[in-house]
């Protein structure tokens, strides 16, 4: 047992947590005697000693808990001085289930670590969202009261955005992007580990905010001062997980920079890069820039909440709009954060499944470029209502259309390449197409909400509701089913169940357009969002939401039912069913733990189906490779 | 040669396709058809509350051109998806065939860049003109001042000798123009009357204004459009819009008794409950109100004295129900007056008893 704690792994982090929790302890007690502060008191402890405790416990212990899992050894080695053994690949690859619970460095592995923990925290996040439509089911009060109302629909948001879209996107994009562009690993492979694991800490911390004296946080996921600096303790859980979650991004996505712009394949240059390696470098540009503003915003609400600061208290001369610039300021980027590296996935998709060179490829790395730029100049199109300055608004409508005109580009980009193109059906492509419908669909509320007169309208009803959820479930969540129905056989080795993949697009796709489209109705009729009891006359299309809402819910089922059935005992997947030229699909499924026995060497485009006898690498160095390139390997730049 | 090597080497030349072709005039046409329907479905569906204000015209004419504009949009995109799925779809025996190796076009690439930027101009220009012209100053515009607080709206009608009038209802006159001055007490808050159209937040520290002109006789509903904490879905109130003579007897009257704190209602106990915004979060039989977003107070009253139920209007921290957090506003004691906190005591105590 001693020796079981002594290792690194998940029992010296639970001995750690617990130590952890006792010096924070310690440090508020000493604090509040030497401040002469009562801690005890009618032999327990006070509340304001307890809350204290907490507070300090949930920014402290994680951190405690990473070092006994062992996620800074090689570091504190290095910084000790101590023979630090570059060469030692032990925390490398996974040989039993066993090994994605301990630190791993190789990105395959934390790629499935990422994977499967998002949609863990999906399914919970999508089980808060069926209370929340059970709740609204009829009008009145049916099973919680409204403290726990907006306990749940906060959670819900919360988990979905920073323990879901955002990472799962981070988690497909770590299996697939080095082996896409002919890397042996991540730049960082110990940082990548840390990345992962800071994951967990903000999910569990997210959802144990249920046990918080006096509940979860219940601000909403946009978490407004100053309702949030006045909250219960339970808003703390929400404010400290959002660091972690933020941490935990800006790590990757820097990791992701350095992998991208560092480790490319001799050959690949940027205009050879499959465009899910552009989209996932455009994601890391706007996380690197914008994700820090949500860190400062969350920052500045646990100073105000627990050392009585003032940035946000109006009765001290806080600003309390300057919360909601700073947040959006994040947070509209943020929406980029969960569509670009789906726009990627998409580019994939179609262009294999519909066996034809994406079109107009630089114009469609170039639009996303335009995204990042454009997604910094649209934030205060959230705040048209919020009482801000009122010449802002015009320019602000102006950027939030235009931003409309790459995105565009994108779709229309999609459609040519789907024309005249051979095009197979199956699970993948199927979402793939619904993504390019719904988000469409998506897109098109967006433009009616830049315009400053309907905005001021329809702002904080359902019809925001119903947008974003056509923009983050019908966009980024059918890119993310696309994304794993695709690269399934190469993370497991397995092909998955077609029949099943299909049945559950379409069950999908017809649920998700009952619960979300009639909600476009209610908003402009006059339901306002957020709320756990409505007039009575919106009964009726609230009663049929929540259940074609449990349709939707219950037919994940179905793809957790395909995901673990076909891992355990699919029929064995080729090393490239698909017939794809990017370099994922030229090594076996799954992978070698190094990726590529030698350092393969790119010829060509990663798109040139139907280009006769073109390649897009070959799986030998470069001077050897050299002589074999093929007459069309050069079409890229010249077709283009 | 395992799959790998084969996958290297593509097709030689491309069989024609004759089923797949696609017909640019039938799809056209198809297309046409399809966004006068949704742009008929679009304009048919009742999509809004009942128009009450000058400024609802515009904005829900705005919205007509918005459909009109979007529809053809959606409708291309899933025409151009639904034709390549039914006409290039892979037949049988065609397993191991490739699409044409198309690459661009600049000119194609050109024109939908600039038509969508074109049409967002557009628009943008329109909603511009729109706004400036729902939010315009005009003449012999009378003031109220709304002042959000948890969970409940005051308003303040200017009086005489600059003493404010303050309300529990809001009554408007019809056809005169009407500035809100919105100021928030604790948090955010957003004052909408969607019949109304127009909607700002009361932000705690700043004036926020607002203009409407209400132009149709009859009650509307007032929303807290904004998230403000357990009671938000609660936070009603109700915009009467009166003839202007009506209006000004209604005033008279609203002016007539000690006016604040008390409200509009009289000095009684009930009264004083149901128009200090108590029964937005508390249930309480007698008063017939069943919010469930504070304790229940004909349980948690039932063994509580006259005493009790003083201290805990004046200082609500000072005894906290269990499961709910402290959160009800300290300032009843203040807003009711010494009279006001002794009468609504003695009517809680006398409801509860028993109960």
């Amino acid at each position: 047992m001693t020796a079981r704690l002594r290792a690194p792994g998940l029992p010296r982090a639970g001995l750690f947590l617990v130590l952890g929790t006792l010096f924070c302890a310690a440090i508020i007690i000493a604090a509040r005697e030497a401040y002469g502060f009562e801690t005890f008191a009618d032999g327990g402890i006070t509340a304001k000693g307890q809350n204290a405790i907490l507070l300090l416990s949930l920014l402290i212990a994680p951190l405690w808990f990473l070092i006994g899992l062992g996620a800074f050894d090689y570091w504190f080695y290095w910084a000790a001085g101590k023979k630090e053994r570059a060469e030692d690949h032990s925390g490398h690859g996974a040989t039993s289930w066993k090994d994605y619970f301990r630190v791993n460095t190789d990105h395959k592995v934390i790629g499935i670590q990422y994977v499967v923990t998002s949609f863990f925290f999906m399914l919970i996040g999508g089980l808060l969202a069926m209370l929340v439509r059970a709740e609204l089911a009829a009008p009145g009060s049916q099973f919680v009261d409204p403290n726990v109302f907006n306990g749940l629909f906060s959670v819900h948001a919360s988990l979905m955005i920073f323990l879901f879209i955002i990472p799962v996107f981070a988690g497909l994009a770590n299996y697939v992007l080095p082996l896409m562009i002919g890397a042996p690993d991540m730049a960082f492979p110990r940082l990548n580990a840390l990345s992962f694991w800071m994951l967990p800490i903000a999910g569990i911390m997210m959802t144990a905010s249920f046990l918080a004296p006096g509940g979860s946080f219940s601000t909403g996921w946009t978490a407004y001062a100053p309702l949030s600096t006045s909250a219960p303790l339970g808003q703390m859980f929400f404010t400290i997980g959002v660091q972690f979650a933020g941490a935990s991004s800006i790590a990757t996505a820097l990791n992701f920079l350095v992998t991208i712009i560092t480790m490319r394949a001799p050959g690949m240059s940027f205009w050879r890069m499959p465009l899910l390696v552009w989209a996932n470098f455009s994601t890391s540009l706007l996380v690197v820039i914008a994700t820090p503003f949500v860190a400062a915003s969350q920052f500045f609400v646990l100073f105000d909440y627990a050392l009585g600061f003032n940035f946000f208290r109006p009765e001290k001369d806080g600003d309390v709009l300057m919360y909601q610039h700073v947040f959006w300021f994040y947070s509209h980027p943020a929406v980029y954060i969960m569509m670009l590296p789906g726009f990627g996935i998409i580019s994939e998709i179609l262009s294999v499944k519909s066996r034809k060179p994406i079109f107009g490829y630089r114009m469609m790395a170039f639009s996303l470029l335009a995204i990042v730029l454009l997604g910094f100049t649209v934030w205060a199109h959230h705040m048209f209502v919020s009482g801000m300055q009122d010449w802002i608004r015009i320019p602000m409508m102006v950027t939030t259309a235009i931003i409309a005109v790459p995105t565009g580009i994108k779709i229309f980009s999609w459609l040519a390449t789907l024309w005249k193109g051979v095009l197979h059906l199956d699970t993948p492509m199927l979402w793939a197409l619904g993504f390019l419908t719904m988000f469409t669909l998506g897109g098109i509320s967006g433009v009616i909400l830049a315009m400053v007169p309907m905005d001021i309208y329809v702002s904080d009803t359902y019809f925001i509701v119903a947008h974003i959820h056509y923009v983050l479930y019908g966009g980024s969540l059918f890119t993310i089913y696309a994304g794993v129905y695709y690269w399934f056989p190469k993370m497991t080795g397995r092909m998955f169940d077609e029949r099943l993949g299909k049945a559950h697009f379409w069950l999908t796709f017809v649920s998700f357009n009952a619960t979300f489209g009639p909600m476009h109705l209610v908003g402009v009729k006059g339901m306002p969002r957020r709320v756990a009891d409505y007039a009575e006359e919106f009964a009726g299309w609230n009663l049929f939401i929540s259940l074609s809402s449990f349709v939707l819910g219950l037919s994940t089922l179905i793809f957790i039912y395909n995901m673990v059935s076909s891992w355990r005992g699919g029929p064995r997947a080729s090393a490239n069913p698909w017939r794809a030229l990017t370099l994922e699909w030229q090594v076996t499924s799954p992978p070698p733990t190094f990726n590529f026995d030698r350092i393969p060497t790119v010829v060509g485009g990663p798109y040139e189906y139907g280009v006769p006898g073109h390649v897009h690498g070959i799986l030998e160095p470069a001077e050897e490779a050299r002589p074999k390139q093929a007459a069309g390997a050069s079409s890229a730049e010249e077709g283009v | 040669m395992g799959l790998e090597e084969r996958s290297l080497a593509q097709t030689g030349p491309r069989p024609e396709r004759p089923h797949a072709h696609a017909d640019w005039k039938q799809m056209l046409g198809i297309g046409i058809v399809a966004s006068i329907l949704g742009i008929a479905a679009g304009l048919l569906i009742d999509w809004f509350p009942v128009a009450a204000s000058e400024e609802a015209k515009p904005i829900d004419t705005l919205w007509d051109v918005l459909i009109i504009a979007s529809v053809p949009v959606f409708v291309g995109v899933s025409v151009v998806v639904v034709f390549s799925v039914i006409k290039f779809r892979m037949r049988p025996g065609e397993e191991e065939l490739d699409g044409p190796p198309i690459h661009g076009n600049t000119r194609l690439e050109v024109v939908w860049t600039a038509i969508p930027a074109i049409l967002l101009v557009g628009l943008c220009t329109y909603a511009f003109i729109v706004l400036t012209d729902v939010e315009k100053a005009q003449a012999n515009t009378m003031e109220v001042r709304v002042v959000g607080e948890q969970f409940a709206w005051t308003f303040y009608y200017p009086g005489e000798d600059g003493k404010e009038i303050a309300t529990r209802e809001l009554h408007l006159p019809i056809n005169r123009p009407i500035k809100f001055t919105l100021q928030a007490k604790d948090v955010l808050h957003d004052f909408w009357i969607p019949a109304f159209r127009m909607k700002k937040d009361a932000v705690p520290g700043l004036d926020v204004t607002y203009r409407v002109t209400p132009n149709r006789l009859g009650e509307y509903p007032i929303v807290c459009a904004e998230l403000c904490g357990l009671g938000h879905a609660t936070m009603r109130a109700k915009a009467v819009v009166t003839s202007e003579a009506e209006f000004t007897s209604w005033l008279q009257e609203a002016a007539k008794p000690p006016a604040p704190p008390a409200g509009g209602g009289g000095n009684s106990g009930k009264a004083l409950f149901t128009s200090n915004g108590c029964s937005g979060c508390h249930t309480l039989a007698d008063a017939g109100s069943n919010a469930t977003v504070g304790p229940n107070l004909d349980k948690v009253l039932a063994d509580k004295d006259e005493a009790f139920i003083k201290t805990s209007i004046e200082d609500p921290s000072a005894e906290i129900a269990d499961g709910y957090s402290d959160t009800m506003p300290k300032d009843y004691g203040q807003r009711l007056g010494e009279d006001g906190v002794d009468a609504l005591a003695k009517y809680l105590s006398e409801v509860t008893k028993g109960g």
